[in-house]
């Protein structure tokens, strides 16, 4: 993957009470948490520092209240940054004015929300082609847009329905479409699968997948569920009262979780599915012994072929030779 | 520990009451006693002439006030000649036809819309709802005015309407929506909608008179800012109320903010906002009766010239057009906040889409030109008007020949055994104590604050010299508001615990509420003539509906599960109502009654003119006298005495509320 800054946060602060950017001067931008409290401010955001890649998937991740959906607003400048500065492909956000910020939004950035907030008086097609609507295009060419986006999020035949005569998954559908309408580079999407049932959302998840893999955008996700994380996440941000408390790939989230918050977040979860191979073998390019297992299997997949043999060779792509892992590690992870 | 502050409290209650008690009966010796008469009676030359000032200042206002360019006269002048203009035209459209020249010599130029044109358009509005049960009410609503003679004037009640409504709605959306932008703006506004809706309608009449004159503009502009609050409020709140994710996706499709406010948040709130409509719609029909006073005419003059000549056949009869009217009109316009939204026909041409529109449209070009060949076009046949006065005369009369014995013993029983002790009683405590005890109440209630300004605003009524006057309004809202509680509590309750009852109360609350106060003098003048008695039925009539609804709606919104919990413990119905439900209701219940009395107040005022001797009156006076500082002040004291009350109850609800873990 080309790693091509698109978003990038340098020291975000945002917090919630009467004047803070005085307070946080007072304090010479770094106040503690206690002092936070004590004054009576609400910290949303600390010190947030992150960088967007092109074309990768971001989750972000967090209990109730640790600031994700603040973070969100900020990058998308729907909530103020107190300090702090973000920059959307070297633009400064806090720079811009507000029709510069307009058009970004109207041609560069999409949002999806967790309880759907479709427009109750306007059927599916005259929601999908909103965004289009509010930059004047007019009524037959935005609903020709508007028609090529409700195939891609698979509601033909319902573009006259009002959104209280939909489910709520296809609800959602209609959310993502609408966000979708303008082509956007960065799209956000908060929560939006929390509010719907376990079926229906696997069933979205695979479909925001083959989105995805269709128009390739650059996306921040939130959500709260790990095992969705794991399955869309490229890197994963966890938060915590308003803290980024480590950024990472869904491995190194569980190999080496930065502090006991993280790792009681990874805990419950089947290891053994999520990770490969490769992130627990030894390193060794000179193994030799005759079976092979490839390093981005799954090491569920491969527990057996351990098991029985005493111990294999990793091999990559190419059948180099990469390195070896034997039984102990594998009860070793499997059991502590 | 606990049971000791409530024994403590308890005993503090008694105490007070007891020294209530003692200085009622015994006040006038005390007085005596220490030669102290003021106790009894705020001394003359203490009374602060508030009114005479304001009388003063509106007068240099009327005369002398100058913005530079034009005077402030100028400004009404030019108001009222544009509000006169769009008015002119719906009156002679659809009641005077055009004329030319002025009063006698007047020559007709082109005839008014014909009734039938008339009807069509109002049944065509009813059949674009699609709903049948109203087709047909609003026919026979608009039928009934024709064949029973009423058409003229409800004509002209439904022209003042016209125009009314719509610059109510749009002023009201435009106040609403600034003061959604700005907090400061909200801050402002806020208080004086609270101080309007709670002067009673002829404190505002007074002013209006003396800047627009005697008028049907004067009785339009009263109308307009005498119904233009509720929207305001509505529209607010229903801004507020949107989900915030929707305003964030309007900004994250990159609409600008005009965009954001007319392609989102209008119409997002459009539900909400047609409530507001509707409720414009009847306060506007309620003022426009009530404004006759200052020259509205329609049916509310005719009404009022019947009351005043105690003509009671034409009163009833108009007062039944009046019903027919509100009832007509509302239903319309709440049918219209429920109308589903319609998918859009797609590749259709203007002719088809807009069919309906333009067949109205010819039928009512070609009545209007057939108008006057057809005389039965252009007037409803005078022999086929029915007329029912006699027969309301006659009704009167047998009642009160075969039971005026009953009747009158029933007056004069509750007169001597209900009313006259608690006017005895509120006449009886002396001023400086019944404050003291407001303040304390306040104290209990709501601490400094709400102590504070119970003190300040009771002594405003003291100090005006209106204390007597406000007593005598206290002791008539006081019995009026205890009989409405104990008839509608009761059926509040009766139609909390059952379904059929509740759906039956529901329509008779409903059209209760949605009736002109007006009207609600008719019948209780014709059989018990005017007086005290005569004004506290009429107010209970008014007040009763909301007693009844927050009762029934606080017994049916009671958590289920407690419900079946008590169920579980064995409880019988009784004691479920008595031990689980009443109990918790209360809040709620108590909110009904603050509601009941702000409702009272409100036609306590209107009842001034069946010849009651409190505040009301003074109003009444005030206004015609043109004298604007004692209307405004009699007024101030009435909207004081509701404010003191709804705060008092409020806060008592909401303590009770906290306490039970309800908010
Ligand atoms: N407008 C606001 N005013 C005051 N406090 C706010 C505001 N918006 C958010 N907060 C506070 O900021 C903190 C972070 O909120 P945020 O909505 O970002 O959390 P979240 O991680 O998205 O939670 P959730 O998973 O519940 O959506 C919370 O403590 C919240 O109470
Ligand atoms: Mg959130």
């Amino acid at each position: 993957m080309k790693k091509n800054p698109k978003l990038i946060c340098k020291n975000v602060w945002k917090l919630f009470g009467n004047n803070p950017k005085d307070f946080l001067l007072k304090h010479n931008n770094n106040p503690s948490d206690d002092t936070i409290k004590k004054e009576g401010y609400i910290q949303a955001i600390r010190d947030a520092s992150v960088e967007v890649f092109e074309n990768e998937i971001l989750v972000i991740m967090g209990l109730s209240g640790s600031g994700k959906s603040t973070l969100v607003r900020c990058m998308s400048r729907l909530v103020e940054p107190t300090i702090g500065e973000i920059f959307f492909e070297d633009i400064n956000m806090g720079e811009i004015s507000k029709k510069e910020l307009i058009e970004i939004r109207r041609h560069k950035m999409g949002m999806v929300f967790q309880h759907f907030a479709l427009f109750p008086h306007r059927t599916v097609i005259e929601n999908i082609a909103f965004p289009l609507e509010v930059q004047g295009i007019g009524r037959n060419e935005r609903e020709k847009s508007a028609m090529e986006i409700i195939e891609l999020v698979g509601l033909e035949g319902r573009e006259n329905y009002f959104p209280k005569e939909l489910s709520g998954g296809q609800q959602q559908r209609v959310g993502i479409g609408r966000s979708l309408a303008v082509k956007p580079e960065l799209w956000f999407l908060d929560e939006p699968f929390s509010a719907l049932d376990p079926l229906i959302r696997k069933e979205m998840q695979n479909e925001f997948l083959r989105i995805q893999s269709a128009l390739k955008k650059t996306i921040i996700f939130i959500t709260h569920d790990f095992d969705e994380a794991i399955r869309l996440a490229d890197r994963i941000i966890i938060m915590n009262e308003g803290k980024i408390v480590q950024i990472g790939s869904p491995e190194d989230l569980i190999m080496k979780p930065a502090d006991e918050y993280v790792k009681e977040f990874t805990e419950d979860l089947p290891r053994e599915r999520l990770l490969s191979v490769k992130s627990i073998m030894t390193k060794d390019q000179n193994s030799k012994y005759d079976v092979t297992v490839y390093e981005n299997e799954k090491v569920f997949k491969i527990v057996e072929k351990v098991l029985t043999n005493g111990i294999v060779r990793v091999i990559d792509n190419n059948n180099k030779t990469v390195g070896s892992i034997d039984k102990e590690t594998v009860s070793r992870f499997l059991y502590n | 520990m606990i049971s000791n502050i409530q024994n403590n409290k308890k005993i503090t209650f008694f105490l007070l009451f007891i020294i209530t008690f003692i200085l009622y009966f015994y006040g006038k010796e005390i007085a005596s006693y220490f030669d102290a008469k003021w106790i009894i009676k705020y001394p003359k030359h203490y009374i602060f002439p508030i009114s005479k000032y304001t009388s003063l200042f509106v007068k240099w206002l009327m005369d002398e006030a100058t913005f530079g360019i034009f005077s402030f006269r100028d400004l009404t002048r030019f108001i009222a000649w544009l509000i006169q203009q769009p008015y002119n035209l719906i009156l002679a459209l659809i009641s005077k036809g055009f004329l030319q020249g002025q009063g006698q010599d007047a020559v007709e130029i082109l005839p008014p819309l014909s009734w039938i044109s008339v009807i069509t358009i109002i049944v065509s509005m009813a059949l674009y709802t699609k709903d049948k049960i109203l087709v047909a009410l609003v026919a026979f609503a608009f039928f009934y005015l024709v064949i029973f003679g009423q058409w003229e004037s409800s004509m002209v009640t439904l022209s003042s309407i016209i125009i009314a409504v719509p610059v109510g709605v749009i002023i009201g959306l435009i106040l609403g929506i600034l003061s959604y932008k700005s907090e400061i703006l909200e801050r402002i506004i806020s208080p004086i909608l609270d101080l309007m809706q709670t002067v009673p309608v002829f404190a505002y009449l007074v002013p209006i008179l003396v800047m627009f004159g005697f008028g049907p503009v004067s009785a339009l502009i009263a109308t307009i800012i005498y119904s233009m609050p509720p929207m305001v409020r509505t529209t607010l709140l229903a801004l507020k109320s949107i989900d915030p994710q929707i305003k964030e996706c309007g900004l994250m499709s990159g609409c600008t903010e005009r965009q954001l406010l007319w392609k989102v948040l209008v119409p997002v709130s459009k539900p909400t906002l047609m409530v507001g409509v509707n409720q414009v719609i009847m306060l506007s029909l309620n003022m426009v009766i009530i404004a006759s006073m200052i020259g509205a005419g329609g049916l509310g003059y005719d009404v009022l010239a019947s009351l005043r000549r105690l003509n009671i056949g034409v009163g009833f009869e108009t007062g039944v057009a009046i019903v027919v009217l509100a009832i007509a009109l509302d239903r319309l316009s709440q049918a219209f906040v429920n109308i589903p939204a319609r998918k859009r026909k797609k590749n259709i041409s203007f002719f088809k889409k807009n069919f309906n529109i333009i067949t109205l449209f010819i039928f009512i070009i070609v009545i209007y030109l057939l108008s006057p060949f057809l005389p039965l076009i252009k007037n409803f046949p005078e022999n086929l008007v029915f007329n029912t006065s006699l027969f309301w005369e006659e009704l009167v009369k047998y009642i009160n020949i075969n039971y005026y014995d009953n009747l009158e013993s029933f007056k004069v029983t509750l007169l001597t055994y209900f009313m006259l002790p608690i006017k005895r009683f509120f006449l009886g405590i002396p001023w400086p104590w019944f404050i003291t005890i407001l303040t304390i109440t306040g104290w209990y209630f709501g601490k400094l604050r709400l102590a504070f300004l119970c003190l300040v605003l009771s002594l405003f009524i003291v100090v005006t010299g209106l204390w007597e006057k406000a007593m005598i309004t206290l002791y008539l809202c006081g019995s009026s508001v205890l009989i409405a509680s104990m008839i509608g509590i009761p059926l509040g309750v009766w139609a909390g615990v059952n379904a059929r009852a509740n759906k039956a109360l529901t329509v008779f609350i409903d059209t209760l509420q949605t009736l002109p106060s007006f009207v609600y003098l008719i019948p209780v003048v014709m059989l018990f003539r005017v007086g005290d008695f005569t004004a506290m039925l009429a107010v209970i009539l008014y007040a009763l509906a909301p007693a009844v609804r927050y009762t029934a709606h606080g017994i049916k919104n009671i958590n289920n599960q407690i419900v079946e919990a008590a169920l579980i413990c064995g409880c019988s119905p009784r004691q479920l109502l008595f031990k689980i439900k009443l109990p918790l209701a209360l809040p709620e219940i108590l909110l009904g009654i603050n509601q009941t009395i702000m409702l009272a107040l409100s036609m306590l005022v209107i009842t001034a003119l069946v010849g009651t001797r409190d505040l009301g009156q003074e109003v009444y006076i005030a206004l015609t006298k043109a004298d604007i500082g004692r209307g405004l002040v009699s007024g101030l004291c009435v909207a004081f005495i509701s404010i003191i009350a709804d705060r008092i109850i409020k806060s008592g609800s909401n303590k009770l509320k906290d306490k039970y873990g309800m908010i």
